[in-house]
């Protein structure tokens, strides 16, 4: 007398031949399927970064695709890895992100190493978002150290597209050198045509260089801050968050209406592969973008 | 919830009849520790009489039915620079017999990530939803600390749960195939005497409970005490080798790499668990590492199971197991590392 359990084929499921929509966060998709896309650009900005152009290969794939200031993709190089990035392109652009990537380790390097018209993988979007909406009709003031222009770029170009929503907005800008400053051919585009305040400063110029020297801490004295209609943005290395929140917060600026992008090591973007577990949280289901109130609330997220 | 009787040999027959048709994996005894002490681990069973009923503790949780150390979540057909995606979820019918309380209700812990949390896991829930599950009441073990994190009583999360009352099963029925298996092996309506005899071996599993923990304030004494020197203390003996977490029947964490083959035309993108304990487990490109120090990451490991864990799912990981004790190479053990940590703020 033998007894025969049921079973049921999970990948005879409808979802199996749909795209999955990384935005339907409690539906049933294939977490791991990768959009193939491709590589139509890869542009050098300094010794260290690229900026490449990443267009989703499938047209249903692509134009379902959407995300929002501040969250991030798994890029994959199928056999090399997987890594986190955040995205650096417009919200509105609907033909190809923009990455911008340092190649600082073994997916990175394989990254810089391949040529236009090369293949890559696409997962997300995942991970919170700037709060665009809710910044409306205050100030914005972003605050970017080193790489950390790289996040804000998403938020800048949304404030550009929306600029008769917001008061003034203001970008700090502050790097090691000059050689490291990235999209300084934008600069004078947000400037002359989106009204947006830009100060760059550096830590050790060069003889050409002719603008402020010092810590990024140092361009507050040339900024004028209403703590009571201003929203920050503040990304940059871990040591940065403390100094600048720090400052902001002694200004008045309320903890919650300051926001930063953390950093962490990720291996799959859900929730699931606790690498990027920071306090009591993961870095990317309630962040990267936290407000300063949360991360001061996170066992050293900072 | 429906009860049900059946006698000892129903049962052996229903295994058996099990066993013809389904890959049944149950406790089977494998080698003896230093002390002389039996060491089960749950495989498959090819012959009925290797089930041991009266087995004590598996060395290693049975979670890994459901995430195994190694998955392949994709595979890659490589053509040049071009490449497609190959996804297919592993659907293997299986039985697991004799899985204690706390390990199911560690499966119900993984439940809420894998399965009721955002991006619900595919991979699990393929597993999850074609295994039937025979879970079995214990005596605790002089070390079992499952009745203070409220893991001793299973509820849910099983197909059937006995209880030992004498020559039959008090057998609670929590599926539809658990009630036709059941059924069709001559389970027997309930008589006021099995009541009985099931509440009193209930209550005496209750009353030998030897080890008690107070985690009511832990959560809390996990940021109070965040830097106390208790975890320096326990920090330095851990020898940072994940033992614990390979044993740990709720430990999730993981890490994916990705493989090309010998002959540059197939790739793999594989899952493999990890441990918050290994040295890279936060190490990031260009050498910087969130938690350097091994202390660190063993607070971490505590800190995500009694005060995260609570903070997104209203309920400790730790299920009282104490597999990890028992693994640990260090002797670092969880009942005395939290009540080190209750000390301490007492003083």
């Amino acid at each position: 007398m033998t007894f025969k359990i049921p079973h049921h084929d999970i990948n005879l499921e409808p979802f199996m031949s749909r795209p999955p929509d990384f935005n339907q966060k409690y539906e049933r998709i294939q977490t791991e399927r990768s959009f193939k896309s491709q590589i139509v650009a890869a542009i050098p900005l300094t010794e260290q970064e690229k900026l490449f152009h990443i267009r989703i290969c499938d047209r249903a794939e692509r134009e379902n695709f959407s995300f929002l200031p501040g969250q991030f993709v798994m890029l994959e190089v199928p056999g090399c890895g997987e890594v986190a990035i955040s995205i650096s392109s417009s919200s509105s652009n609907q033909e190809f992100l923009e990455l911008c990537i340092r190649e600082v380790g073994r997916v990175t390097g394989m990254l810089h190493r391949l040529q236009e018209g090369a293949f890559v993988g696409i997962r997300g979007p995942f991970g919170t978002h700037f709060p665009m909406q809710e910044m409306v009709g205050a100030n914005v003031l972003l605050i970017a150290g080193g790489l950390g222009i790289v996040p804000l770029r998403s938020p800048i170009f949304w404030v550009n597209e929306h600029r008769r929503e917001y008061e003034d907005v203001t970008i700090l800008y502050g790097t090691r050198d000059p050689s490291q400053i990235l999209f300084d051919y934008q600069t004078d585009e947000w400037r002359r045509i989106y009204d947006l305040q830009m100060y760059t400063i550096v830590e050790h110029p060069d003889e050409q260089w002719n603008g402020p020297v010092g810590m990024i801490t140092d361009l507050f004295a040339e900024v004028p801050i209403d703590p009571q209609n201003t929203f920050a943005v503040v990304c940059g290395p871990p040591v940065m968050f403390k100094f600048v929140c720090g400052h902001l917060s002694d200004l008045g600026l309320p903890r919650q209406r300051m926001f930063v992008s953390l950093e962490r090591r990720m291996h799959c973007g859900m929730g699931k592969c606790c690498r990027c577990n920071v306090g009591s949280t993961f870095t990317c289901l309630d962040g990267p973008v936290f407000d300063y109130w949360t991360v001061m609330n996170l066992k050293e997220a900072i | 919830m429906l009860y049900k009787t059946i006698s000892k040999d129903n049962f052996r027959k229903m295994i058996e009849g099990l066993m013809e048709n389904n890959e049944v994996m149950g406790p089977k005894w494998r080698d003896r520790d230093k002390n002389g002490n039996k060491i089960y681990r749950f495989l498959k069973l090819n012959h009925v009489d290797e089930l041991q009923m009266d087995y004590t503790r598996s060395y290693a949780s049975p979670k890994n039915f459901f995430l195994p150390f190694r998955e392949e979540l994709a595979t890659y057909d490589l053509d040049g620079t071009n490449w497609e995606q190959e996804i297919e979820y592993t659907v293997h019918p299986r039985v697991i017999v004799g899985m204690r309380a706390c390990d199911i209700n560690a499966l119900r812990k993984l439940d809420e990530v894998m399965l009721k949390s955002v991006y619900p896991n595919p991979y699990y829930a393929a597993r999850r939803r074609n295994t039937v599950i025979i879970g079995l009441d214990h005596e605790p073990l002089d070390d079992c600390f499952c009745h203070s994190m409220n893991a001793d009583v299973a509820l849910s999360g099983f197909d059937l749960f006995l209880t030992d009352i004498g020559d039959q099963y008090f057998v609670a029925i929590n599926s539809d195939t658990g009630y036709m298996m059941v059924g069709q092996y001559g389970g027997e309506e309930v008589t006021e005497e099995d009541q009985t005899a099931y509440k009193r071996v209930k209550q005496e599993i209750e009353s030998k409970f030897k080890t008690q923990v107070d985690v009511t304030i832990v959560p809390e004494l996990m940021d109070l005490e965040f830097e106390s020197e208790v975890w320096q203390k326990w920090g330095d003996k851990c020898l940072s080798c994940g033992s614990c977490a390979m044993v740990c029947p709720t430990c999730y964490c993981y890490g994916v790499t990705e493989d090309v083959d010998m002959s540059f035309s197939q790739a793999t993108k594989c899952r493999q668990l990890y441990s918050c304990n290994l040295l890279d487990f936060a190490a990031v490109a260009g050498d910087h590492n969130f938690r350097p120090e091994p202390h660190i990451r063993l607070k971490y490991r505590y800190y995500h199971q009694f005060r995260g864990f609570v903070e997104a799912f209203n309920q400790s990981l730790c299920v009282g197991c104490n597999r990890c004790g028992v693994a640990c190479p260090a002797g670092i053990h969880p009942k005395a590392v939290i009540e080190d940590l209750i000390r301490t703020e007492a003083r």
